[in-house]
This record gives C-alpha cells, structure tokens and sequence, in this order.
C-alpha cells in the first residue's frame, strides 16, 4: 500500500485525491505555483511545496521541479491528476526511473493506447468497432484526398497525439480537406509538439458515448458503465450523464465489453476511459482511448457508489481489483454540469477575477465538486473549468430538475460563469427529449 | 528537588527547546509564575513576526525537519537596501561545493551577480545558485541540507 503521495496538480482535482488519500490514511504532498499560494484546499494535504511560478511550463507541467518535489518530500507515489502531466509518457517513465509509483498505467500502456493510430490498430485486433479511416499516418494532402475519396466524405483530419478537443478538422470535400490538413497539422503541432495527422470518416449527428473501466497488472479489467458526453461546445464537454439514454441492455453490454477487449489486448492497468461515437443506428465506434481518471468521473460514481480515486489509489498500491462485475449495479441517472468562468452572452469569452460571493448548493442529491472559496481570484494561468455540479436521482426527469434546482441556488458573483447556459440546455426541448448529439449545441446555441 | 532546582530545570529545557527549533523568544506563565528568554540574535536587524512561506506548517502530521515550512524564527526585511535571494528551484539546499569544501559565502561576504552563492540539488543535479544581485551577506536564512521551495528565501544581502 502506497504510504505518501504527491499530487502533481491542481485545484478541484488535487482537493479530490486529497480527500481519497485522507479517507485511505495515505499522507499527501500538494504542490503549487505562485498562483495557487493561498489556496485553502492546500491546508488539507499535509504539506504544501511552492514548486515555480504561474506558467504551467515551469510548474505543473515541470517534470524536473516535480520530482524534485517528490524526493525531498520523500514520496512513494504521484497521481498526475488529469491535464498536465496525466497522459504524458515521458513523466510516467521517469517517475519508474526514480522508483516513484505512477498512478496510472505504464509507460508502455500509456503509450500505446495514447498514440490514436496505434490505438485504432489494437481495437481492430480486437475485434472491436472502428470508425473507417486512413490505415495509419497521412504524410500529406495529396493522401488525405485519396484517402477521404476511398472512405466518403465528410471526414475528419485528427492529431494523432491529440486529445481534449484539439487538433481536428472536418472536411467536406478535397478543396476543404487541403485547408483542413494544413489546419490541423499545425495545431496538433503547436498543442502537442506533435504534427502527425491521420483520417477518419465523420460521423453526421453522433453521441459521444465512453465507458469507464478500471485494470489491474494482473490482467483483471472492471467496467463501471458509460457514461453520455454528447453535450460538447466545440469539442469541449460541458454536461455528462450516465446511462447513455438511449442505448437498449444489449448494446449496453455490448459496448462494455469492447472496451474491456480492448484495455486486456493492450495490457492496460489503472483508470481508463474508452471513447465511441454512437450513431443514428445505434452502431458504435472506438475513437481513442482517455489514459487517466477524467474530469466528469463523479458521474459514474454516484451511479455506481464506487470511488474510483480510490481504486486509482488501490491498484497503484499492488492492489489487485477483488471486486466481481456483478457487484458493480448502476443505480439512478446522474447528470454532471461544468461551470467555466466564461461567459455565454460574449462567446464564452474567458472571465476572470475576484469572486466576491460564492455559495454552492447543497441538499439531496446533490454533489458539488470545486476548489473555490469566497474572495478567490480565478487567474488567466490554467483552464476555466471552476467547478462540477453533480446531482444523482432515481429516473432522469427528477436528476434534470434537481440540476435545475441545484444551478439556479449556486451564487458566483460577480465574475460570469456559464451556469446560464446550462440552464438554458437542461430546459431546452430537445435535450430532455433525447434527441442530442455532440453537433446539438454548435448548432443551436 | 527543590524550587529553585526544578526552575533551573525548566529553564535548561525551555532553552533547549529554543535552539532545537530556532526560536527567538519563548514565554511561559504558570499560575503565578512567568519566565521569558529571549536569544541574541547576532545576524537579526528587527524582531518583526515571520509570516510563514507556505500553508504547509499550520497542518499538524508529520514531524519531518526537512519540511520547507518549518519555522525559521527570522525576522523580515523591513530596512531598505535589504534585498532575499530565493530559491530559483525545489531541491535541498547545500551551502558549499561539497562536504569537505568551504561555504560559497558566509555573513559578512560580498558578492556580485555572478558569483555562486549556494548550491540546489534537484533530480541529482547540483545546481550552481548564482546571486544575481550585489552586497554583502547580511543573513543565511537556510540550512545546509534543508529542502527548499521555490521562492523560498535563502539570503539577505545588503545591496551596494
């Protein structure tokens, strides 16, 4: 079992291992930039290490500042939290190297899985699903034409090393796929250091349906459910619920199952999230794989009643998973809303500043993730996301009006957040329907 | 034991106590009874309250000496011309080049922006700490194999 643990991140994810680690009886070491000097959630680790200045390159992206960090807190573990250094390949090797426990996959796992092209090779030996698309890298344009005329447009041109969002492009036809490879090859570039593009067939209208499962070294995987992502502004998440509601139990089990198929062939231990697109025809596809805990992982929590930190923390510690898959049940409909401090009447402009009153709701089912105190400044260093709204409820009518209720008691003032947007969602006829897809919101908001 | 003996007692221990963690005053009050040591100080020039340099001290656990919080019970700068050296890394803190060798500097030395003062070991490499100011040594504020933040003040020198 892992004794003292490091936690090379920030805000509402490090309070979140903090708390797991406390409730474990493992010691924690937070670390911080001079930005987050003063932030309360810092006082609950059990020490707090100033690690550089605001720049994440020289923060909590520093693999150097890290682990030196590390060995003068003599740890014997770091969770890298998700962002970052989560999915980064490098930090994995060198925290082996150090003789410091990862807690996430290997360096090996971790890479295979995080490369897109080698990921969709591994699902197609497994027999799992792929969207069709390019059989590997596109050196250029003239390939990607090639390509995008063999499977038919409209296609998507995706950074192989990407994630969250960037470096993708659609494309309807050759003219637009020649902007769309320059496009996105310079963006993954700049996001990921990283240029190599491939090809996929876009899915018209799709949900974004991903499962949760849990590994272990010993080869032993654990789903824990889907959960739906549909609701995305520009590729960015913004509400998650579980069950996805429109999938049957047969397509349900079905989807599990490839993504356990897939996390075995791979040889994957830890937390990882398996992504599809779902089509009009209720036909999944793999996409890529999320080698870490993500943001909106409290949702399969309180549908599941497991703590997946905590298994995160477990597992890293030599545990092996001693849970059968019928002892996981998926109770209820939770719903996660992201609040950003951006604001919806300007585009979603980042908004920074002091928040003078903050008071988040509370009552049944209801479960508010967040590092926020009253009189904290939001800064212009890291992302917008302040803090995960998360009710749990018996059907989907009653989680939908809980979140509404929940939405409108939270008070942030006097920065602007996207919670009015959210409201706008939740109400909006074809949202409670089920009739969504990850095009719903560019399209209608 | 006698009274006066058992005083002396207490008073061996409270200063123990005092050079054990640095500290620069201690009181104590037992009903009628009030002892008050204060230490001389010869690097201090004012005996102002140190804010902590970081939340980690407040949270009790471990007993860790090497803990970049710790209390130093040293004064801040309040005199002009005073200017810190902090620490551009995380690591340990070694005053000279190596165990045998001789310190960097010392109170009382000068030294121009180029001049190594100290050495940060992070990720078993020594990092050669360089002034990047001018003056003279006025206080060495860390302690030879002391894990350091970053930020965390190092030296005070008087600036030229």
């Amino acid at each position: 079992m892992i004794s003292r643990v490091l936690i090379a991140n920030r805000g509402e994810i490090a309070l979140r291992i903090i708390r797991a680690c406390r409730e474990m009886g493992i010691e924690t070491v937070a670390v911080y930039s001079e930005a987050d000097k003063g932030s309360p959630y810092l006082d609950f680790a059990d020490e707090a290490i100033c690690i550089g200045p605001a720049d994440p390159a020289q923060s909590y992206r520093s693999i150097p500042r890290l682990i030196s960090a590390a060995e003068i807190t003599d740890v014997d573990a770091i969770h890298p939290g998700y962002g970052f250094l989560a999915e980064n390949e490098e930090f994995a090797q060198i925290c082996q190297d150090c003789g410091i426990t990862f807690i996430g996959p290997s360096p090996q796992a971790m890479r295979l899985l995080g490369d897109k092209v080698q990921a969709r090779a591994l699902a197609l030996h497994a027999g799992v699903p792929v969207v069709p698309g390019s059989d590997g890298i596109i050196k250029d344009e003239v390939e990607a034409i090639k390509v995008a005329n063999k499977i038919g447009y409209p296609v998507i041109v995706k950074a192989a090393a990407g994630g969250g969002g960037r470096g993708m492009r659609v494309a309807h036809n050759d003219i637009s796929l020649r902007t769309a490879f320059g496009a996105a090859c310079a963006e993954a570039e700049a996001a990921f250091g990283d240029s190599r593009v491939y090809l996929e067939k876009y899915i018209l209208e799709p949900r974004h349906v991903e499962v949760q499962v849990i590994a272990d070294p010993q080869g032993n995987a654990l789903h824990f459910y889907e959960r739906d992502c549909s609701i995305q502004r520009r590729h960015q998440k913004m509400i998650e619920e579980s069950p996805c509601p429109v999938l049957d139990q047969k397509d349900r089990e079905s989807l599990a199952q490839s993504a356990l198929r897939l996390i075995k062939e791979a040889r994957y231990s830890n937390a990882a999230t398996v992504e599809f697109l779902l089509d009009k025809d209720m036909a999944f596809y793999f996409i890529e794989v999320n080698t870490r805990i993500q943001v909106e992982h409290p949702v399969t929590e309180m549908v599941t009643g497991q703590d997946l930190i905590k298994w995160q923390l477990k597992i890293a510690g030599g545990q092996t998973l001693d849970l059968r898959q019928k002892a996981i049940k998926h109770n209820g409909v939770a719903i996660e809303c992201r609040i950003n401090a951006e604001d919806p009447a300007t585009n979603f402009t980042p908004c920074p500043g002091k928040i003078d009153r903050f008071l988040p709701p509370g009552g049944p089912g209801v479960r508010v993730d967040t590092h926020l105190w009253q009189g904290a400044t939001i800064s212009t260093h890291y992302d917008s996301l302040i803090a995960k709204v998360i009710v749990h409820q018996p059907t989907r009518a009653e989680a939908i009006a809980t979140m509404r209720r929940a939405l409108q008691e939270f008070v942030i003032s006097p920065i602007k957040t996207t919670i009015p947007a959210c409201l706008e969602i939740l109400s909006h006829n074809l949202y409670v329907k089920n009739k969504v897809d990850t095009g719903f919101i560019d399209r209608n908001f | 034991m006698t009274p006066e003996a058992s005083d002396l007692k207490r008073i061996k221990e409270l200063i123990q106590i005092m050079e054990e963690h640095d500290l620069v005053e201690i009181q104590m009050e037992h009903g009628q009874d009030k002892v008050c040591l204060k230490r001389a100080q010869p690097q201090a020039t004012n005996v102002t309250a140190l804010p902590m340099p970081g939340p980690a001290g407040a949270v009790g656990g471990t007993a860790r000496s090497t803990g970049p919080a710790g209390a130093q019970g040293q004064p801040l700068p309040q005199e002009e011309g005073l200017v810190e050296i902090k620490a551009p890394l995380v690591g340990t803190f070694y005053q000279a080049s190596g165990p045998d060798s001789d310190p960097y500097v010392e109170v009382g030395s000068h030294v121009d922006a180029q001049m190594v003062v100290c050495v940060i070991e992070a990720m078993k490499v020594m990092n050669e700490i360089k002034a990047e100011t001018s003056g003279t040594i006025m206080a060495v504020l860390a302690r030879n194999g002391q894990a350091v933040q970053y930020g965390q003040p190092l030296f005070r020198v008087r600036s030229d």
